[in-house]
């Protein structure tokens, strides 16, 4: 599998873009953390940060006895920067930032 | 690909001279880390680094001056279209804590835009197979909110931070084109 495939795979799952949210709202968490807000086993969730490990999308760092879980966003913005130039970035922005305002989440 | 811990311990932390953070209950990691695989040699990606010629092609494209040795200054200039849209002279400055070229920076970094305290900034740059070289860098932001959703590219208007400069520096060793989409220079 190469990179990108390994990317989409790893965000082709909802429980690890659950995870992946966690991190993005709050970075550096240890497992019993993320274990903590789904409904799954501790083995199933390490399964699952393992595949987002894999594909570079989570990192990990070692903080006295715990090990925390970092997001890793470079691999998603080399997806946005394939697809997305300077140019069209603007209009990207202005509707989807039209689109949070309608939808009240602004 | 494989992903071990990070070499850096930015929990050992550089002296913070702030005044404790008194706002709302802050995240327990101030830490933000970023990782890019890219190829080209770690000397390429050091050069990319620590020199103005290649600093001012990708990414918010300041001119970095170092001074690489421990205790040794660090600078980032803006140029005249840059300081023309209302830019400081210096737009970062810090101090070298470390330097072991082409693995390994620690600094100081300290936003010029902010009031916030300066920030302990680490660059690991290891060989993988194939020619490709791993570069992670490591930005304890303890004390340093607005610093943290700048570099963490949250602050509107203002790029994409740390994951937009290296997928910038990325294409810019890669192709010998930058994406520039973030210096002045590029817009």
């Amino acid at each position: 599998m190469t990179d990108d495939d390994l990317i989409f795979k790893a965000l082709a799952d909802p429980t690890r873009r659950f995870l992946l949210d966690m991190l993005f709202r709050r970075d550096g968490r240890t497992l019993t953390e993320l274990e903590s807000e789904l409904e799954m086993t501790r083995f199933g969730v390490m399964k699952h940060l393992k595949v987002l490990e894999e594909a570079g999308l989570v990192l990990t760092q070692r903080s006295g006895r715990e090990k925390l879980h970092f997001l890793n966003p470079v691999p998603i913005r080399l997806i946005h920067d394939r697809w997305i130039d300077k140019y069209t970035e603007r209009r990207v922005t202005a509707l989807a930032d039209l689109k949070s305002e309608l939808e009240g989440q602004a | 690909m494989t992903t071990t811990s990070i070499a850096a311990a930015p929990n050992a932390a550089a002296p913070n001279t702030a005044a404790p953070n008194t706002a709302a209950p802050v995240a327990s990691s101030t830490v933000q880390i970023n990782r890019i695989y890219i190829k080209a040699t770690p000397q390429a990606i050091w050069d990319a680094i620590t020199r103005p010629e290649w600093t001012e092609k990708y990414g918010y494209g300041g001119r970095v001056d170092y001074d690489l040795r421990p205790g040794g200054s660090f600078r980032s200039i803006s140029d005249a279209a840059m300081q023309q849209a209302g830019m400081p002279a210096c737009l970062v400055d810090g101090e070298v804590i470390e330097s072991d070229p082409p693995n390994r920076l620690v600094q100081t970094w300290r936003a010029a835009w902010t009031n916030d305290p300066p920030t302990r900034l680490t660059y690991d740059i290891s060989v993988k197979a194939n020619g490709v070289t791993c570069l992670t860098i490591t930005h304890d932001l303890d004390g340093a909110p607005d610093t943290a959703a700048m570099v963490a590219g949250s602050v509107e208007g203002a790029g994409g931070g740390w994951a937009e400069v290296l997928s910038d520096l990325k294409t810019l060793l890669e192709t010998g084109h930058s994406l520039s989409s973030l210096g002045v220079a590029g817009t």
